[in-house]
């Protein structure tokens, strides 16, 4: 399905994963180390310009390919994935909707990983309801006065480039019209708090971002224009859930290989131990759950490509994925035994890394909300 | 400078490999074939010389049609374009055949500073292929470099094997056969990935490469596999046990093997 050079992508991304990923992984892990060497090499080969096309970019491949280049990068440290995936949804929404000034300031460097980019869409007070944000941004003159905080912004400290949702007008009816999405940098009256402490996704930093009297250039309106902000970052979405669905591929995919692998090592009983049929069944389910999750995906991403609607499919892969990840990631745990709850191992990191996936990037109760309103006003699933 | 690096298509290091039981030739398709790592070596070393004074680089390969991913992969690293050197008469050539075919295609291109190969394939192990091209294309041979200097028109390795580490010095064109101590080659950008597919790859066929049919091929091979057995099984080694004189029976046992 993949042309041959996308599948070079692939499989280059594989390699290095396992030659200067894997080998490492469990030392930063544990250290919380921030992988400066390795986010280096991934901007050399281009992670950071995979959906940036001409003029800006030099080689952007299709959503079937990121996301299986996410998958990889997941594969070996769920982190890498985190420290590539809000950036690449910033530059879809740049291509998709931003001013050619806007274009041109920010995706020539964003290629190359020179700047980095996220998004803030989550408050303290609220994920969920984007609707409900409180983030202000009031117009004062040439510029507007932003107010208000954000929390959970993944490499808040080094993205230079932040898509902040925010309300321009906070008295619109219905609430959506309201609100817009801001391109800010960092400056005065922007502060970003310490690393907040989480269960997995180690190494890159998740902070909170707080707006006081932070003032923005008049221009900095993702597209130019008030009010559009809600639809512009539903569409950014898409790519998101099927980027946090890749991730949760390859989280998946490498306690099925620790499994697996682990599982025709060790002996008890005077047999490899996925001779036991209890144990070998975890590794039928487990590779079953992996197939259907990886056709969710690569579904999602070929409706993305050829520009038909794929909220519900992006959800609907995001939501398998993520389960289908921590119920892997479990057994994975179960097949190790013992060993699968030592820090010495690699499964247990695999158990802490998939309930993010769950949570994030609208939690899995939101993906059923979505998938049944669509469900309702498209009128049932497709025939084809 | 330009300069030539000579690549092969091996089964994957990594894997297991296995000879077929019937002619004793290694069994291809049994395994991933992948661009041997030291040739990934070769061509980091062409491609910083290139880097650092200018000239274009040329990836020469003979071997099956499925080689031609190797070459892809040597192209998206940075080489400029490839001859590959792919007929079924070829199958089964030994390391003077190769030899004599690799140089046939080399002295047909244009002006060629430098021939890079890797000191040896990680299949056959023969290891000869690079000084037998250098001694049939009359080029003086600097293997087993671990560095790589160029100054004008002559070239400097420093040369490492078991022995000991020299220093060799030729003139430009010279054949350099690396070391896996040269360099950590580069990763292939996905940009790089991306014009690889358009760089020029000729396959000239063997008679436009100047090479006789009845020549080449197994059936007249300089050498033959007349047997193949498989690497014995590790024996179990001997066990000592420690009642307070562990250490002198190890002594003991390495005198006995002239170890100490």
């Amino acid at each position: 399905m993949l042309s041959t050079e996308e599948q070079a992508v692939v499989g280059t991304v594989a390699d290095w994963v396992d030659r200067e990923v894997r080998p490492v992984v469990r030392d930063m892990e544990h250290a919380n180390t921030y992988p400066d060497k390795l986010i280096e090499q991934m901007k050399e080969m281009g992670i950071y310009g995979l959906a940036i096309p001409e003029p800006w970019g030099e080689a952007p491949v299709s959503m079937p390919c990121y996301a299986l280049v996410t998958a990889e990068l997941s594969r070996g440290w769920m982190s890498l994935a985190g420290a590539m995936g809000g950036h690449t949804v910033v530059a879809k929404l740049l291509l998709a909707f931003g001013t050619r000034e806007q274009q041109d300031r920010y995706l020539p460097k964003m290629a190359t990983g020179e700047i980095r980019a996220t998004m803030a869409l989550t408050e303290p007070g609220g994920g969920s309801d984007l609707q409900a944000i409180t983030t202000r941004a009031r117009r004062d003159g040439d510029s507007y006065v932003v107010s208000g905080a954000k929390t959970w912004i993944t490499n808040a400290r080094r993205s230079r480039l932040i898509a902040l949702l925010c309300k321009t007008d906070p008295d619109a009816r219905p609430r959506y019209k309201g609100v817009s999405i801001l391109l800010v940098e960092h400056g005065p009256g922007l502060t970003v708090s310490k690393d907040l402490p989480k269960l997995g996704y180690k190494g890159v930093e998740s902070c909170e971002l707080m707006f006081e009297d932070y003032r923005a250039p008049g221009d900095a309106v993702l597209g130019g224009v008030e009010g559009r902000g809600f639809a512009q970052m539903m569409k950014g979405l898409e790519t998101g859930r099927i980027q946090v669905a890749s991730r949760a591929l390859g989280v998946a995919r490498a306690a099925f290989d620790d499994a697996l692998a682990y599982a025709q090592q060790r002996e008890s009983f005077g047999k490899a131990i996925w001779k036991h049929q209890s144990v070998g069944n975890y590794l039928a389910d487990s590779a079953t759950k992996i197939t259907a999750a990886r056709q969710l995906i690569l579904y999602a991403a070929e409706r993305f490509d050829a520009g038909q609607r794929c909220d519900m499919e992006a959800g609907m892969a995001k939501l398998f994925a993520s389960e289908i990840a921590m119920q892997v990631a479990l057994d994975a745990v179960r097949v190790h035994g013992g060993y699968g709850y030592s820090t010495e191992y690699d499964v247990e990191r695999y158990f802490r890394d998939a309930p993010l996936m769950i949570v994030g990037e609208g939690t899995n109760e939101i993906q059923r909300n979505v998938i049944a309103a669509q469900l309702v006003k498209r009128g049932g699933l497709d025939r084809g | 400078m330009n300069i030539v690096v000579l690549v092969k298509q091996v089964p994957d290091t990594y894997s297991e490999r296995t000879l077929r039981a019937a002619d004793g030739i290694l069994d291809r398709a049994a395994t991933d074939p992948v661009l041997d790592e030291i040739n990934e070596r070769a061509v980091e070393a062409a491609l910083q010389l290139t880097e650092a004074h200018g000239g274009e680089v040329t990836v020469v390969c003979m071997g099956p049609a499925s080689a031609a991913d190797s070459i892809r992969k040597a192209l998206s690293m940075g080489a400029d374009r490839a001859v590959h050197l792919s007929d079924d008469a070829l199958a089964g050539s030994c390391a003077v055949q190769t030899a004599r075919a690799l140089a046939q295609v080399i002295g047909g291109l244009d002006h060629v500073d430098l021939v890079l190969a890797g000191n040896g394939a990680s299949d056959g192990r023969v290891s000869a292929v690079p000084a037998m091209v250098a001694d049939v294309l009359d080029l003086p041979a600097l293997t087993h470099a671990r560095q790589i200097t160029v100054d004008g028109t002559t070239v400097t390795v420093r040369r490492e094997t078991d022995r000991g580490a020299v220093g060799l010095t030729a003139e430009l064109p010279a054949l350099i056969s690396v070391s896996e101590k040269i360099n950590e080659p580069r990763y292939p950008s996905f940009k790089g990935i991306m014009a690889a597919k358009k760089k020029p790859v000729t396959q000239p066929s063997i008679a436009a490469a100047g090479i006789a049919a009845a020549e080449a091929g197994l059936a007249s091979a300089l050498t033959t596999v007349t047997s193949v057995v498989p690497r014995p099984p590790k024996s179990a080694g001997q066990k000592l046990t420690d009642d307070g004189d562990g250490g002198a029976q190890i002594a003991v046992y390495l005198a006995a093997q002239k170890l100490i």
